[in-house]
Protein backbone atom coordinates (compact mmCIF):
# COMPACT_ATOMS: atom_id res chain seq x y z
CA UNK A 1 0.00 0.00 0.00
CA UNK A 2 1.00 3.20 -0.98
CA UNK A 3 2.15 5.31 2.33
CA UNK A 4 1.78 8.35 3.38
CA UNK A 5 5.34 10.72 3.14
CA UNK A 6 6.57 12.44 6.35
CA UNK A 7 9.19 15.37 4.41
CA UNK A 8 11.61 17.05 6.44
CA UNK A 9 12.19 20.18 5.07
CA UNK A 10 15.74 22.71 5.87
CA UNK A 11 15.05 26.30 5.46
CA UNK A 12 18.71 27.17 4.75
CA UNK A 13 19.84 30.52 4.50
CA UNK A 14 23.74 31.62 4.13
CA UNK A 15 24.88 27.72 4.00
CA UNK A 16 23.30 27.12 7.75
CA UNK A 17 19.99 25.34 8.36
CA UNK A 18 17.83 28.21 10.26
CA UNK A 19 14.48 28.12 12.34
CA UNK A 20 11.34 28.99 10.75
CA UNK A 21 10.79 32.47 8.76
CA UNK A 22 8.02 33.51 11.06
CA UNK A 23 10.30 33.20 14.36
CA UNK A 24 11.49 36.80 14.91
CA UNK A 25 14.75 35.55 16.20
CA UNK A 26 16.12 33.04 13.76
CA UNK A 27 17.89 30.11 15.47
CA UNK A 28 20.99 28.44 13.69
CA UNK A 29 19.47 25.01 13.88
CA UNK A 30 23.00 23.48 12.05
CA UNK A 31 24.71 21.92 9.00
CA UNK A 32 22.25 21.12 6.60
CA UNK A 33 24.45 18.39 5.18
CA UNK A 34 24.85 17.07 8.38
CA UNK A 35 20.87 17.50 8.92
CA UNK A 36 19.78 16.31 5.84
CA UNK A 37 21.11 12.92 6.59
CA UNK A 38 20.32 13.00 10.20
CA UNK A 39 16.86 13.45 9.09
CA UNK A 40 17.15 10.14 6.47
CA UNK A 41 18.10 8.15 8.99
CA UNK A 42 15.62 9.11 11.61
CA UNK A 43 13.26 7.39 8.94
CA UNK A 44 12.03 10.79 6.59
CA UNK A 45 10.94 9.76 3.58
CA UNK A 46 12.36 12.71 1.50
CA UNK A 47 14.51 15.86 2.19
CA UNK A 48 13.58 19.12 1.06
CA UNK A 49 16.07 21.88 1.30
CA UNK A 50 14.77 25.72 0.75
CA UNK A 51 17.31 28.63 0.19
CA UNK A 52 14.50 31.16 1.55
CA UNK A 53 16.55 34.34 0.95
CA UNK A 54 17.13 33.49 -2.30
CA UNK A 55 14.38 35.22 -4.17
CA UNK A 56 14.36 37.91 -1.87
CA UNK A 57 17.86 39.13 -2.27
CA UNK A 58 18.35 37.07 -5.78
CA UNK A 59 20.92 34.65 -4.60
CA UNK A 60 21.69 31.84 -6.36
CA UNK A 61 21.03 28.46 -5.06
CA UNK A 62 23.21 27.35 -2.50
CA UNK A 63 25.25 24.51 -5.25
CA UNK A 64 27.98 23.39 -2.45
CA UNK A 65 25.25 23.17 0.12
CA UNK A 66 23.39 20.87 -2.58
CA UNK A 67 26.10 18.95 -2.72
CA UNK A 68 27.43 18.47 0.09
CA UNK A 69 23.70 17.22 1.40
CA UNK A 70 23.10 15.10 -1.54
CA UNK A 71 26.57 13.36 -1.22
CA UNK A 72 25.45 10.62 1.55
CA UNK A 73 21.38 11.29 0.75
CA UNK A 74 19.86 8.17 -0.26
CA UNK A 75 16.05 9.39 -0.49
CA UNK A 76 14.27 11.70 -2.70
CA UNK A 77 16.44 15.59 -2.30
CA UNK A 78 14.24 18.51 -3.35
CA UNK A 79 15.94 21.48 -3.56
CA UNK A 80 14.28 24.96 -3.92
CA UNK A 81 14.96 28.42 -3.72
CA UNK A 82 16.33 30.66 -6.72
CA UNK A 83 15.32 28.54 -9.47
CA UNK A 84 14.36 30.78 -12.18
CA UNK A 85 15.26 28.87 -15.38
CA UNK A 86 15.70 25.49 -16.67
CA UNK A 87 19.65 26.32 -16.70
CA UNK A 88 19.48 27.02 -12.63
CA UNK A 89 17.40 23.35 -12.30
CA UNK A 90 19.95 21.78 -14.33
CA UNK A 91 22.54 22.80 -11.99
CA UNK A 92 20.69 22.07 -9.16
CA UNK A 93 19.74 18.30 -10.46
CA UNK A 94 23.38 18.25 -11.26
CA UNK A 95 24.55 18.85 -7.56
CA UNK A 96 22.82 16.03 -6.64
CA UNK A 97 18.89 17.16 -6.40
CA UNK A 98 15.97 14.97 -7.74
CA UNK A 99 13.00 17.28 -7.83
CA UNK A 100 13.48 21.22 -7.96
CA UNK A 101 10.61 23.16 -6.23
CA UNK A 102 9.52 26.38 -7.82
CA UNK A 103 7.43 29.14 -6.80
CA UNK A 104 7.64 32.99 -7.81
CA UNK A 105 9.40 31.94 -11.51
CA UNK A 106 6.42 29.54 -12.11
CA UNK A 107 4.02 32.32 -11.43
CA UNK A 108 6.57 34.88 -13.50
CA UNK A 109 6.55 32.34 -16.57
CA UNK A 110 4.39 29.57 -16.11
CA UNK A 111 5.77 27.83 -19.19
CA UNK A 112 8.96 27.14 -16.87
CA UNK A 113 7.47 24.41 -15.62
CA UNK A 114 6.84 22.27 -18.92
CA UNK A 115 10.23 23.33 -19.51
CA UNK A 116 12.48 21.88 -16.39
CA UNK A 117 9.59 18.60 -17.25
CA UNK A 118 10.83 17.89 -20.70
CA UNK A 119 14.28 18.07 -19.90
CA UNK A 120 13.93 16.24 -16.31
CA UNK A 121 10.57 14.80 -16.45
CA UNK A 122 7.04 15.86 -14.62
CA UNK A 123 8.37 13.63 -11.73
CA UNK A 124 11.48 16.35 -11.42
CA UNK A 125 9.22 19.49 -10.85
CA UNK A 126 7.04 20.54 -8.12
CA UNK A 127 5.26 23.73 -8.46
CA UNK A 128 5.12 24.69 -4.48
CA UNK A 129 2.06 27.49 -3.77
CA UNK A 130 1.98 29.81 -0.52
CA UNK A 131 -1.96 30.67 -0.32
CA UNK A 132 -3.20 32.69 2.25
CA UNK A 133 -6.97 33.06 2.70
CA UNK A 134 -8.76 36.97 2.21
CA UNK A 135 -8.18 39.02 5.26
CA UNK A 136 -10.76 37.95 7.85
CA UNK A 137 -11.71 34.71 7.08
CA UNK A 138 -11.49 32.42 9.29
CA UNK A 139 -8.35 30.37 9.23
CA UNK A 140 -10.78 27.27 9.36
CA UNK A 141 -13.46 26.11 8.06
CA UNK A 142 -14.68 26.31 4.54
CA UNK A 143 -15.08 29.67 4.59
CA UNK A 144 -12.31 31.47 2.31
CA UNK A 145 -11.34 28.68 0.51
CA UNK A 146 -12.57 29.21 -3.08
CA UNK A 147 -11.04 32.88 -2.47
CA UNK A 148 -7.36 31.71 -0.84
CA UNK A 149 -4.96 33.45 -3.00
CA UNK A 150 -1.15 32.66 -4.22
CA UNK A 151 1.49 34.97 -3.28
CA UNK A 152 5.15 34.99 -3.82
CA UNK A 153 8.49 36.23 -2.71
CA UNK A 154 8.36 34.71 0.40
CA UNK A 155 4.94 35.42 1.04
CA UNK A 156 5.26 39.04 0.66
CA UNK A 157 3.33 40.17 -2.77
CA UNK A 158 -0.12 39.00 -3.32
CA UNK A 159 -0.65 37.64 -7.63
CA UNK A 160 -4.49 38.08 -7.64
CA UNK A 161 -4.32 33.93 -8.64
CA UNK A 162 -6.85 31.57 -7.08
CA UNK A 163 -4.97 29.00 -5.33
CA UNK A 164 -7.04 26.03 -6.65
CA UNK A 165 -7.19 27.21 -10.26
CA UNK A 166 -3.61 27.70 -10.31
CA UNK A 167 -3.00 24.23 -9.04
CA UNK A 168 -4.91 23.44 -12.03
CA UNK A 169 -2.75 24.85 -14.37
CA UNK A 170 0.61 24.17 -13.02
CA UNK A 171 -0.63 19.92 -13.33
CA UNK A 172 -1.85 21.10 -16.61
CA UNK A 173 1.88 22.79 -17.49
CA UNK A 174 3.61 19.47 -16.10
CA UNK A 175 3.62 19.74 -12.47
CA UNK A 176 4.45 16.30 -11.08
CA UNK A 177 3.79 17.37 -7.29
CA UNK A 178 2.24 20.52 -5.53
CA UNK A 179 3.62 21.65 -2.62
CA UNK A 180 1.06 23.67 -0.86
CA UNK A 181 1.61 25.95 2.35
CA UNK A 182 -1.00 27.72 4.06
CA UNK A 183 0.79 31.31 4.98
CA UNK A 184 -2.01 31.49 7.94
CA UNK A 185 -1.55 28.03 9.64
CA UNK A 186 2.44 28.49 8.91
CA UNK A 187 4.82 28.60 12.23
CA UNK A 188 1.26 28.36 14.84
CA UNK A 189 1.74 24.78 15.13
CA UNK A 190 -1.37 24.46 15.67
CA UNK A 191 -2.45 22.47 12.43
CA UNK A 192 -2.78 21.86 8.66
CA UNK A 193 -5.09 23.99 7.06
CA UNK A 194 -7.02 20.53 6.02
CA UNK A 195 -10.18 22.18 4.49
CA UNK A 196 -7.69 23.74 1.71
CA UNK A 197 -5.47 21.12 1.63
CA UNK A 198 -8.42 18.66 0.57
CA UNK A 199 -9.62 21.17 -2.12
CA UNK A 200 -6.18 21.40 -3.58
CA UNK A 201 -5.85 17.79 -3.32
CA UNK A 202 -9.36 16.93 -5.16
CA UNK A 203 -8.66 19.82 -7.88
CA UNK A 204 -5.90 17.71 -8.82
CA UNK A 205 -4.59 14.41 -10.00
CA UNK A 206 -0.59 14.81 -8.85
CA UNK A 207 0.14 14.16 -5.33
CA UNK A 208 -0.21 16.92 -2.68
CA UNK A 209 2.40 17.55 0.03
CA UNK A 210 0.91 19.95 2.90
CA UNK A 211 2.54 22.15 4.54
CA UNK A 212 2.15 24.93 7.76
CA UNK A 213 1.01 24.16 10.80
CA UNK A 214 2.30 20.85 11.87
CA UNK A 215 2.92 20.95 15.51
CA UNK A 216 1.77 17.37 16.39
CA UNK A 217 1.37 14.11 15.54
CA UNK A 218 -2.60 14.65 15.32
CA UNK A 219 -2.16 17.25 12.96
CA UNK A 220 -0.74 14.88 10.63
CA UNK A 221 -3.26 12.32 11.14
CA UNK A 222 -5.48 14.98 10.42
CA UNK A 223 -4.29 16.21 7.10
CA UNK A 224 -3.88 12.72 5.62
CA UNK A 225 -7.37 12.07 6.02
CA UNK A 226 -9.26 15.17 6.15
CA UNK A 227 -6.70 17.32 4.37
CA UNK A 228 -6.39 13.88 1.57
CA UNK A 229 -2.59 15.20 1.57
CA UNK A 230 -0.45 12.30 0.21
CA UNK A 231 2.79 13.98 1.92
CA UNK A 232 3.37 16.29 4.73
CA UNK A 233 6.00 18.77 5.39
CA UNK A 234 7.35 19.77 8.80
CA UNK A 235 10.69 22.00 9.47
CA UNK A 236 11.28 23.29 13.10
CA UNK A 237 9.16 20.53 14.90
CA UNK A 238 12.01 18.19 14.01
CA UNK A 239 14.97 20.32 14.28
CA UNK A 240 15.64 20.18 17.96
CA UNK A 241 14.33 16.62 18.48
CA UNK A 242 11.14 17.60 19.85
CA UNK A 243 9.69 14.93 17.36
CA UNK A 244 11.68 12.53 15.30
CA UNK A 245 9.95 11.39 11.90
CA UNK A 246 10.45 7.43 13.90
CA UNK A 247 8.60 8.81 16.95
CA UNK A 248 5.73 10.74 14.55
CA UNK A 249 5.73 7.50 12.63
CA UNK A 250 5.20 5.30 15.56
CA UNK A 251 2.24 7.44 16.42
CA UNK A 252 0.79 7.66 12.87
CA UNK A 253 0.99 3.76 12.56
CA UNK A 254 -1.22 3.57 15.73
CA UNK A 255 -3.61 5.88 14.36
CA UNK A 256 -4.05 3.50 11.40
CA UNK A 257 -2.15 5.93 8.74
CA UNK A 258 0.17 3.42 6.47
CA UNK A 259 3.77 4.85 7.24
CA UNK A 260 6.97 3.12 5.98
CA UNK A 261 8.84 2.66 9.30
CA UNK A 262 12.25 3.45 9.57
CA UNK A 263 14.87 0.20 10.07
CA UNK B 1 33.31 -3.59 -14.71
CA UNK B 2 29.66 -2.22 -14.30
CA UNK B 3 28.99 -0.43 -17.12
CA UNK B 4 26.01 2.64 -16.33
CA UNK B 5 24.32 3.21 -19.31
CA UNK B 6 24.12 7.42 -20.03
CA UNK B 7 21.11 8.09 -22.32
CA UNK B 8 20.35 11.16 -20.58
CA UNK B 9 18.34 9.75 -17.95
CA UNK B 10 18.02 11.68 -15.11
CA UNK B 11 19.05 9.74 -12.17
CA UNK B 12 22.24 8.85 -13.31
CA UNK B 13 24.24 10.13 -11.14
CA UNK B 14 22.33 9.48 -8.09
CA UNK B 15 23.12 5.68 -9.44
CA UNK B 16 26.41 6.09 -9.86
CA UNK B 17 26.51 7.77 -6.55
CA UNK B 18 24.62 4.78 -4.56
CA UNK B 19 27.19 2.05 -6.63
CA UNK B 20 30.33 3.49 -5.53
CA UNK B 21 29.42 4.53 -2.24
CA UNK B 22 28.58 0.55 -1.48
CA UNK B 23 32.39 0.68 -3.38
CA UNK B 24 31.63 -0.80 -6.07
CA UNK B 25 34.89 -1.40 -8.34
CA UNK B 26 35.14 -0.04 -11.63
CA UNK B 27 31.85 1.91 -12.69
CA UNK B 28 32.46 3.20 -15.87
CA UNK B 29 29.88 5.31 -16.86
CA UNK B 30 29.23 5.28 -21.07
CA UNK B 31 27.33 5.58 -24.18
CA UNK B 32 29.82 2.92 -26.06
CA UNK B 33 28.31 -0.68 -27.36
CA UNK B 34 31.65 -1.94 -27.24
CA UNK B 35 32.08 -1.06 -23.68
CA UNK B 36 28.62 -2.03 -23.25
CA UNK B 37 29.97 -5.56 -24.46
CA UNK B 38 32.72 -5.61 -22.64
CA UNK B 39 31.33 -5.73 -19.14
CA UNK B 40 30.59 -7.96 -16.29
CA UNK B 41 27.73 -5.83 -15.36
CA UNK B 42 25.16 -3.30 -17.06
CA UNK B 43 23.02 -0.92 -15.33
CA UNK B 44 20.46 0.56 -17.00
CA UNK B 45 19.19 3.71 -14.99
CA UNK B 46 15.77 5.87 -16.20
CA UNK B 47 13.58 8.27 -14.61
CA UNK B 48 11.09 9.98 -17.36
CA UNK B 49 9.47 9.17 -21.00
CA UNK B 50 10.02 5.97 -21.96
CA UNK B 51 11.00 7.62 -25.43
CA UNK B 52 13.87 8.60 -24.35
CA UNK B 53 14.75 4.51 -24.84
CA UNK B 54 15.07 5.57 -28.38
CA UNK B 55 18.48 6.68 -27.89
CA UNK B 56 19.52 3.05 -26.85
CA UNK B 57 18.80 2.00 -30.27
CA UNK B 58 19.78 4.84 -32.39
CA UNK B 59 23.35 4.44 -30.52
CA UNK B 60 23.75 0.60 -31.42
CA UNK B 61 23.24 0.43 -27.62
CA UNK B 62 20.56 -2.11 -27.58
CA UNK B 63 22.02 -4.80 -29.89
CA UNK B 64 25.19 -4.03 -27.35
CA UNK B 65 22.87 -4.94 -24.51
CA UNK B 66 21.50 -8.16 -26.26
CA UNK B 67 24.87 -9.50 -27.11
CA UNK B 68 25.62 -9.00 -23.69
CA UNK B 69 23.40 -10.77 -21.91
CA UNK B 70 23.42 -13.54 -24.34
CA UNK B 71 26.70 -14.11 -23.16
CA UNK B 72 26.11 -14.34 -19.44
CA UNK B 73 26.64 -10.59 -18.50
CA UNK B 74 24.49 -8.83 -15.24
CA UNK B 75 21.89 -6.89 -16.27
CA UNK B 76 19.63 -4.43 -14.10
CA UNK B 77 17.04 -2.15 -15.54
CA UNK B 78 15.66 0.52 -13.41
CA UNK B 79 12.46 2.39 -13.42
CA UNK B 80 12.14 3.03 -17.83
CA UNK B 81 15.10 0.56 -17.82
CA UNK B 82 12.85 -2.23 -16.59
CA UNK B 83 10.29 -1.18 -18.58
CA UNK B 84 12.38 -1.12 -21.45
CA UNK B 85 13.00 -4.89 -20.84
CA UNK B 86 9.45 -5.41 -21.95
CA UNK B 87 8.09 -5.89 -24.89
CA UNK B 88 7.31 -1.40 -25.33
CA UNK B 89 5.21 1.08 -23.66
CA UNK B 90 1.64 2.93 -24.57
CA UNK B 91 3.48 5.68 -23.43
CA UNK B 92 5.92 5.60 -26.98
CA UNK B 93 3.82 3.01 -28.94
CA UNK B 94 7.04 3.50 -31.68
CA UNK B 95 9.53 2.38 -29.65
CA UNK B 96 10.12 -1.38 -28.69
CA UNK B 97 11.29 -2.41 -25.70
CA UNK B 98 14.49 -5.12 -25.61
CA UNK B 99 11.48 -7.58 -25.32
CA UNK B 100 13.03 -10.20 -22.99
CA UNK B 101 9.70 -10.20 -21.32
CA UNK B 102 6.29 -10.34 -22.87
CA UNK B 103 3.70 -7.61 -22.58
CA UNK B 104 3.41 -3.93 -22.59
CA UNK B 105 3.75 -0.81 -19.99
CA UNK B 106 0.66 0.57 -19.32
CA UNK B 107 -0.79 3.89 -17.89
CA UNK B 108 -2.25 3.24 -14.01
CA UNK B 109 -6.06 3.57 -14.66
CA UNK B 110 -8.08 6.44 -13.84
CA UNK B 111 -9.97 4.26 -11.02
CA UNK B 112 -9.72 1.65 -8.99
CA UNK B 113 -12.82 -0.35 -7.15
CA UNK B 114 -12.87 0.42 -3.80
CA UNK B 115 -15.18 -2.01 -0.99
CA UNK B 116 -17.09 0.55 0.58
CA UNK B 117 -19.84 -0.39 2.97
CA UNK B 118 -19.70 -3.34 1.06
CA UNK B 119 -19.89 -2.73 -2.59
CA UNK B 120 -17.13 -2.20 -5.56
CA UNK B 121 -16.95 1.59 -5.78
CA UNK B 122 -14.49 3.35 -8.52
CA UNK B 123 -12.58 6.09 -6.91
CA UNK B 124 -10.19 8.20 -8.17
CA UNK B 125 -6.83 6.90 -8.40
CA UNK B 126 -4.03 9.08 -8.55
CA UNK B 127 -1.15 9.31 -11.26
CA UNK B 128 1.82 9.65 -11.13
CA UNK B 129 2.24 6.64 -8.27
CA UNK B 130 5.02 8.53 -6.40
CA UNK B 131 5.97 7.86 -2.85
CA UNK B 132 7.08 4.70 -1.01
CA UNK B 133 4.86 2.04 -1.42
CA UNK B 134 5.36 -1.95 -0.18
CA UNK B 135 6.98 -5.06 -2.11
CA UNK B 136 4.99 -8.05 -2.28
CA UNK B 137 5.13 -11.75 -3.05
CA UNK B 138 9.16 -11.73 -3.00
CA UNK B 139 10.05 -14.63 -4.97
CA UNK B 140 12.19 -16.34 -2.57
CA UNK B 141 15.10 -17.63 -5.15
CA UNK B 142 15.07 -13.63 -6.47
CA UNK B 143 19.14 -13.07 -6.39
CA UNK B 144 18.87 -9.60 -6.28
CA UNK B 145 15.82 -9.32 -3.83
CA UNK B 146 17.98 -11.91 -1.42
CA UNK B 147 17.53 -10.77 2.33
CA UNK B 148 14.51 -8.28 1.27
CA UNK B 149 11.55 -9.10 3.14
CA UNK B 150 7.89 -9.11 2.06
CA UNK B 151 6.21 -5.17 3.15
CA UNK B 152 9.75 -3.43 2.73
CA UNK B 153 9.28 -0.24 1.57
CA UNK B 154 11.26 1.70 -1.58
CA UNK B 155 10.58 4.70 -3.51
CA UNK B 156 8.84 5.11 -7.26
CA UNK B 157 7.91 7.68 -9.14
CA UNK B 158 6.10 6.26 -12.81
CA UNK B 159 2.67 6.78 -14.99
CA UNK B 160 3.50 3.90 -16.49
CA UNK B 161 3.81 0.32 -15.26
CA UNK B 162 5.09 -3.05 -16.13
CA UNK B 163 2.47 -6.38 -16.33
CA UNK B 164 2.84 -9.28 -13.86
CA UNK B 165 4.57 -11.93 -16.11
CA UNK B 166 6.43 -15.62 -14.73
CA UNK B 167 9.69 -13.74 -14.28
CA UNK B 168 8.10 -11.08 -11.72
CA UNK B 169 10.50 -11.61 -8.61
CA UNK B 170 7.85 -8.71 -6.39
CA UNK B 171 5.06 -7.08 -6.88
CA UNK B 172 3.74 -3.48 -5.76
CA UNK B 173 -0.08 -2.78 -5.40
CA UNK B 174 -1.33 0.41 -6.76
CA UNK B 175 -4.82 0.39 -8.81
CA UNK B 176 -4.11 -3.38 -9.08
CA UNK B 177 -0.68 -5.33 -9.02
CA UNK B 178 2.39 -4.57 -11.34
CA UNK B 179 5.81 -5.95 -11.47
CA UNK B 180 8.21 -4.31 -9.00
CA UNK B 181 11.35 -6.04 -9.77
CA UNK B 182 11.76 -8.57 -12.48
CA UNK B 183 14.34 -11.61 -12.61
CA UNK B 184 15.48 -14.33 -15.26
CA UNK B 185 18.71 -15.84 -14.77
CA UNK B 186 20.99 -12.48 -15.83
CA UNK B 187 18.37 -10.17 -16.64
CA UNK B 188 16.88 -8.23 -13.71
CA UNK B 189 14.80 -5.05 -13.25
CA UNK B 190 13.28 -2.76 -10.38
CA UNK B 191 10.64 -0.25 -11.05
CA UNK B 192 11.26 1.66 -7.65
CA UNK B 193 14.80 3.88 -7.16
CA UNK B 194 16.77 1.34 -5.14
CA UNK B 195 18.91 5.04 -5.52
CA UNK B 196 16.59 6.73 -3.43
CA UNK B 197 15.20 3.73 -1.26
CA UNK B 198 17.26 4.38 2.09
CA UNK B 199 18.43 1.12 3.33
CA UNK B 200 16.24 -1.54 1.63
CA UNK B 201 17.82 0.32 -1.95
CA UNK B 202 20.91 0.38 -1.13
CA UNK B 203 21.04 -3.38 -0.02
CA UNK B 204 19.29 -4.24 -3.73
CA UNK B 205 22.66 -2.40 -5.46
CA UNK B 206 24.67 -4.53 -2.47
CA UNK B 207 23.41 -7.35 -3.81
CA UNK B 208 23.84 -6.87 -7.57
CA UNK B 209 27.27 -5.27 -7.13
CA UNK B 210 28.10 -8.61 -4.97
CA UNK B 211 26.40 -10.96 -7.55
Amino acid sequence: MLSKRIIACLDVRGGRVVKGVQFVDIIDAGDPAELAHRHATEGADEVVLLDITATHEGRGTLLETVRRAAAKLFVPFTVGGGVRTAGDAAAVFDAGADKVSINSAAIARPQLIGEIGASFGAQAVIVAIDARRAVGAARRGTKGINDAEVYVSGGRKPTGLRVVEWAREAESRGAGEILLTSMDTDGMRDGFDCELTAAVSEAVQIPVIASGGAGSAAHFVDVFGRGKADAALAASIFHFGVTSSRDLKRQLAQEGVSVRLPC
Amino acid sequence: MIAVIDYKAGNLTSVVKALRYLDARDVVVTQSPEVVRNADKVVLPGVGHFQATQLLTDLGLTEAVRESIAKGAWFLGICVGLQWLFEGSTEAPGTPGLGAFAGMCEHFPATEAKQIDGQDIAVELKSPHVGWNSLEQVRSDSRLLRGVADGSFVYFTHSWRAPVVPATAAVTYYGGAFTAAVERENVMGVQFHPEKSADIGLHVFRNFVEL
